[in-house]
């Protein structure tokens, strides 16, 4: 049935508008929370707002679940925003718990499953009791405590719920209270007395535009006022002597109105009312001399009597007639009379009268980043082609592709500036948590975030809130103090946990620092030793000791906490960063505090890498792991037993990974001391060096991924396009190392072969 | 000339169309290794392109003769003859890859020539006979004579399964030890 085809796609969207609301309610919540003493009401608005859109949702779709729950949880924010209840601690907490609820009661909604309801009932009857407490008695149909089954909607609430699906709504009114109108080919009129005062022309002030711009909004009559104005050889060009009267009919709200005198409204007079919608007669004026040209229809007959003059500029087609007996006579046909600005139930004609974003689907998105990357790929293919070409042709063309690029460069940020988000939507989620875990920790944390406003791409988003989360609880169970640490120590009773995030050499940077306690570096190394992470007699110095945390297993709490502290936290986050081409690092002073420094890339769809070649093939390496290439001397190169190869630098033994015996390349380079050795950072082996022929060349690529069509290759991360439109493979360095460093199951047959061939023995290690 | 249960000559209008008047009819495109002769589905075909260079993936089996760039989306490459167990062809701007779509996947298919579409009904198909051959056959979904020749038509989904893919892995891998 269309439907039901159209009613699931409504759900998708109040869905996400859903997450949306919720984040945004969590977001009002804390803010809330934060000034307590000071509550602003404007945030029990916004809170209220939104959990009354996700009920007037809910009620479209028939979830019964969410709409009782929904519904106490509006009645209570209802009276709190009336001042009726106070607010307090306890009731914020219960606040947040109902948010919670109500999170997990749309997602059961949207997974379609049965909600259970010992669980938000009881959550309900918190709530619930509030209310109660609060001395007041509940209004309205909340009256009916466990029935949906008569959750009577009044037509009104049905209309609302309809059409305030994914509004916000300013106001819970019933729309039916609004005096109906009749007309429905009538807008409502507005009066609108324009003076500007005498010195409005030399700001650069046109009040041609401004009449022009009222025009978008509907039709309207001006009428000039010329009383001001002095005998020709008085005036003064830059002073304004005229003033006008506008009569405009429009859907648009006062507020549209009033932004287009947004720029002037401090120079000069303004005065808007409303003057009904009532019929009009047929008459045609314009205003006066300046020439402004609109269509008008008819001027209303009370009017300013100053008007002098009306210039005659267009007859506009006859206007509809009044058809007042058509109309049904429902509140929502028709802007009320009165003012419709705060009114919620309008808030629809007030959305479309200034759209200024857009809701698209991610898809369409990530369509348009693909095509850009193509087209990035064939200007450089085109590029190389040209350069074959005879001079004189060439340099006409060179010019223009300088240009072409200028564009691409330009149109490629263009749409990728579309997937960037400001990290907000992941630090938003984390003054909750440290609420709830200083509370349960029993310490006292302050958060303080910095550039939430910071933008990257989107798909590098969605992988920052588990390493963040981490960070985050790993500061405040091992970094932050207990009490009475803090009191012996001298500092301040509350502990401070700062996030921030920069932008940095096209990268961002995220910062996670707190004022603790700081790496305990001597339990760190008694850690590592027992874990046989470490020989007693290391010399590592200090900075080497604090990124042993990030070792895999590795943790130092006493006990294991439900917080942190199972020995997988660090490990992961620095997984999870370095997989999104990033790295971390950790800054420790003991007794002043811990700091975690990120470094991502901005987007996951292009990184810069190092174009290396190996025998006739041509591999990259992402640049973020590069640390140095050498040409190593013989005297250098150090065999181990087991077949490895092992590079002295500076000191330092670095393994070699042996790509063309790994990739089974045939007539690469086989001797170190021939090629030329890449120094990458890889998590889990250090450094290591990759045997390679040459370097050809550093460039941005475009990321594609190879699994689409086909399966995973170890050692192989993605695959990109080169200028020569020829597929090149990007390695995956930790897979490489892996595979050098490695098992049995990595060598295939085909390599074991090569080894018996090039060495007279099977490697030992493999067999 | 295609015969048929019912005898009716189909009316080979030069090239080997027909129409069968009763069941269900399915055209394919069909295409030589060698001198055999095979067909798929040309509802399953997206594209068909000469050869050009591709980017050999490291440790695949022999067959996958690498990956290429088809407007923006990689694409691997199976040399079809290679597996089959007939040896790697030797590829130039001659031979022909057929792209075709399994499943969610798109994968180009190197063969020697693209000759002809051929519509075949349902009681055209003849079962293919157990081979003796250790050879894996399930991709194999009939034979169709057409004009005197036996063409072979292939299910590309059971081709490219992964099970098969196993299957042609440790054939090759047996090959190749054969050869030392």
């Amino acid at each position: 049935m269309p439907q039901d085809f159209n009613l699931e796609q409504f759900k998708v969207t109040y869905f996400e508008e859903c997450h949306e609301l919720l984040a945004s309610a969590e977001e009002q919540l804390t803010l809330l929370q934060q000034e307590l003493g000071n509550v602003d009401v404007e945030v029990l608005h916004a809170i209220f707002r939104c959990v009354h859109s996700i009920k007037g949702g809910a009620g479209a779709f028939n979830y019964t679940d969410l709409i009782d729950f929904t519904h106490s949880f509006e009645t209570l924010l209802d009276k709190l925003r009336e001042g009726e209840i106070p607010i307090s601690m306890p009731l914020v907490d219960v606040l947040f718990e109902a948010t919670d609820i109500l999170s997990s009661l749309v997602q059961r909604a949207q997974d379609n499953q049965e909600s259970d309801p010992e669980v938000w009932k009881k959550t309900k009857q918190k709530l619930e009791s509030y209310l109660k407490e609060g001395g007041v008695k509940k209004t309205s149909p909340s009256d009916h405590r466990d029935g949906i089954a008569d959750y009577d909607l009044t037509p009104e609430e049905e209309e609302e719920q309809g059409w305030g699906l994914f509004i916000d709504l300013e106001e819970d009114e019933p729309a039916s209270e609004l005096p109906p109108e009749p007309l429905e080919n009538f807008k409502p009129t507005y009066k609108i007395k324009f003076v500007p005062e005498p010195h409005l022309l030399r700001f650069a002030n046109e009040p041609l535009l401004l009449a022009r711009e009222l025009s978008s909004l509907g039709k309207y009559v001006a009428h000039a006022d010329l009383s001001r104005l002095d005998d020709l050889d008085q005036i003064n060009p830059d002073e304004a002597y005229l003033s006008w009267i506008f009569e405009l009919e429009t859907d648009a709200s006062k507020g549209a109105i009033e932004e287009v005198f947004e720029f002037v409204v401090d120079d000069c007079e303004l005065v808007i009312e409303k003057i009904g919608g009532e019929a009009v007669t047929n008459t045609a004026t314009t205003k006066e001399a300046q020439g402004v040209k609109a269509q008008k229809p008819e001027p209303r007959t009370a009017r300013a009597s100053r008007i002098r003059k009306e210039v005659e500029l267009h007859t506009p087609t006859q206007p509809a007639p009044p058809q007042a007996a058509q109309l049904p006579d429902t509140a929502e046909d028709r802007p009320p009379v009165t003012e419709t600005l705060n009114d919620g139930s309008k808030s629809l004609l007030k959305q479309q009268a200034k759209i200024s974003s857009i809701r698209v689907e991610l898809d369409r998105v990530d369509r348009l980043v693909n095509m850009v990357g193509e087209l990035v790929i064939s200007q450089a293919m085109l590029r190389q082609q040209v350069e074959n070409l005879i001079p004189e042709d060439s340099h006409v063309m060179a010019q223009g592709f300088e240009d072409l690029s200028a564009h691409t460069r330009e149109l490629q940020e263009s749409v990728m500036a579309i997937r960037m988000q400001p990290v907000k939507s992941v630090f938003a989620r984390i003054p909750r948590m440290v609420r709830e875990l200083s509370a349960r920790l029993g310490k006292k944390v302050d958060l303080i975030t910095q550039g939430e406003m910071t933008e990257v791409d989107k798909t590098v988003i969605e992988q920052l809130m588990d390493p963040l989360t981490h960070m985050i609880r790993n500061s405040l169970d091992h970094g932050i103090e207990t009490q009475e640490e803090r009191a012996k120590s001298g500092k301040p009773e509350r502990a401070a946990i700062k996030l921030s995030a920069e932008h940095r050499s096209g990268r961002i940077q995220i910062e996670v620092s707190d004022d603790g306690k700081g790496i305990n570096r001597q339990r760190i190394v008694e850690k590592a030793v027992q874990k046989g992470l470490l020989s007693s007699d290391h010399d590592l110095s200090d900075e080497e000791i604090d990124n042993l945390i990030f070792a895999p297993g590795f943790s130092t709490a006493d006990e294991v906490s439900d917080v942190s502290g199972r020995g997988v936290g660090m490990d992961v986050v620095r997984r999870n960063i370095v997989s999104l081409g990033g790295r971390i690092s950790v800054f420790s002073t003991p007794g002043e505090g811990t700091r975690f420094l990120m470094s991502l890339p901005l987007t996951l769809a292009v990184l810069d890498g190092m174009i290396i070649r190996c025998g006739q093939e041509k591999y990259i390496i992402p640049l973020t792991s590069v640390i140095e290439s050498i040409h190593p001397i013989a005297e250098e190169l150090q065999p181990l037993v087991n077949g490895a190869m092992m590079v002295s630098m500076r000191g330092q033994y670095i393994r070699i990974v042996n790509l063309y015996k790994l990739f089974n390349i045939k007539g690469a380079v086989t001797d170190a001391a021939q090629g030329l050795v890449v120094i990458v950072e890889t998590e889990r082996y250090g450094h290591v060096g990759i045997l390679v022929d040459e370097l050809l060349g550093q460039q941005q690529v475009v990321i594609k991924s190879l699994e689409e069509n086909y399966d995973p290759i170890d050692g192989v991360a993605a695959a990109t396009i080169l200028g020569n439109g020829k597929v090149a493979l990007i390695l995956d360095v930790d897979g490489l190392a892996d595979m050098e460093h490695g098992s049995d199951r990595h060598r295939t047959f085909a390599n074991l072969e090569q080894q018996v061939l090039l060495t007279g023995e099977k490697a030992h290690g493999h067999d | 000339m295609v015969t048929t249960d019912t005898g009716l000559t189909p009316q080979a209008s030069g090239s080997d169309e027909l129409v069968m008047q009763e069941d269900q009819v399915d055209q394919y495109i069909t295409f030589t290794i060698g001198e055999e002769e095979y067909g798929v589905d040309i509802m399953a075909v997206r594209e068909i392109k000469a050869w050009t260079e591709t980017t050999h993936l490291p440790n695949t089996p022999e067959f996958m003769r690498g990956v290429l760039n088809l407007r923006g989306t990689i694409v691997p490459i199976f040399d079809l003859r290679c597996r089959f167990g007939m040896g790697l062809t030797e590829a130039t701007k001659m031979h022909v890859v057929i792209i075709v779509r399994v499943e969610d996947r798109m994968v180009g298919v190197l063969v020697d020539t693209v000759s002809d579409i051929i519509t075949v009904g349902q009681n055209q198909l003849q079962q293919v006979p157990k081979m003796d051959r250790n050879i894996d056959d399930e991709y194999l979904s009939g034979l169709v004579t057409v004009e005197g020749r036996m063409v072979a038509l292939l299910d590309v989904e059971l081709l490219f399964k992964p099970q098969s893919i196993d299957h042609g892995i440790a054939l090759g891998e047996a090959a190749v030890g054969d050869q030392n």
